[in-house]
């Protein structure tokens, strides 16, 4: 193993700084900040007396990214680069979505939120996830990609 | 007020957003390297995460005394408690399509601000695959 462009404290600022956002949801709304839970009821809505909020997140996440770019704080986003072929970027795309609604929540959701709660089930769901994609992590750069 | 609900969730992700972007976990690059435990280790995202989640942690029980939000009737936590294979198999189908691109459904989100041709094939690609499987699933149940 090589350790490589380790950026401790950005990450840990931009850690809290999510870790505050979804306080924040939960003491103003009540709601637990899981992207996907959250996404999800705007692509297929259960309910659509509960839409605004919703769109007013989302537009928040697009509107955070547009503030870090316009700030020009960290490093910004011109080095960004998609790290697979378009084909794979479907795949992904597709699992991503299926996944997280099978499984109800994603790294924020039971990631961040979950654990901090104790809840069992986001420690199953986040050890699942992490596991996974480590596994798939290696097969691709180890043994497909060599 | 009516706006201020949707104006509280704004802000909301607008610091989510902006924690994604800082912490760079909108570079598929640095979430790879945060993967690849066996070969160019960035371990970067585990601080994220322990930063999201100790100010959580602290966090979240006080706002929990609270009888009710400041701004809705009461919390909305999730109340399932049983550990059932579906949890773990939309773990699995997440993850590997996580590791595969780099992508979780905030970092989707938020590379919007600056979206690309990859990008928005990652997103409508992301978008079928909840709307499909939230379809199939207001079926089954």
């Amino acid at each position: 193993m090589e350790i490589i462009n380790f950026t401790p404290i950005s990450s840990l600022i931009g850690g809290g700084l999510i870790g505050l956002a979804a306080a924040f949801l939960l003491v103003a709304k009540g709601r637990i900040a899981g992207i996907s839970g959250i996404a999800g009821g705007i692509i297929y809505p259960e309910n659509k007396g509960d839409m605004a909020w919703r769109i007013a997140f989302v537009a928040g996440l697009i509107l955070g990214g547009l503030i870090y770019q316009w700030s020009n704080i960290g490093v910004g986003v011109e080095h960004i680069q998609a790290m697979a072929s378009t084909p794979t970027l479907i795949v992904a795309g597709l699992l991503v979505g299926i996944g997280t609604q099978i499984g109800t929540g994603c790294t924020s959701g039971h990631g961040i939120c979950g654990l901090a709660r104790r809840s069992p089930r986001s420690l199953v769901a986040t050890l699942s996830f992490m596991g996974s994609a480590l596994v798939t992590v290696f097969i691709v750069r180890h043994l497909v990609g060599g | 007020m009516a706006a201020l609900p949707w104006i509280a969730a704004l802000l909301a992700g607008t610091l989510f957003g902006l924690g994604l972007s800082v912490a760079q976990m909108i570079d598929p690059a640095k979430v790879i390297n945060f993967l690849d435990l066996f070969g160019t280790w960035d371990p970067s995202l585990a601080l994220v995460m322990f930063g999201g989640l100790v100010v959580n942690a602290i966090m979240t029980p006080l706002i929990l005394k609270r009888k009710r939000p400041i701004l809705a009737e009461h919390f909305r936590l999730p109340t399932k408690i049983e550990i059932d294979a579906r949890l773990i198999i939309g773990g699995i189908i997440f993850g590997i399509g996580w590791g595969l691109a780099g992508y979780c459904p905030g970092p989707i989100i938020t590379s919007i601000s600056f979206i690309n041709m990859d990008i928005l094939t990652v997103l409508l690609a992301f978008i079928v695959g909840t709307a499909a499987t939230r379809w199939v699933l207001s079926k089954v149940s």
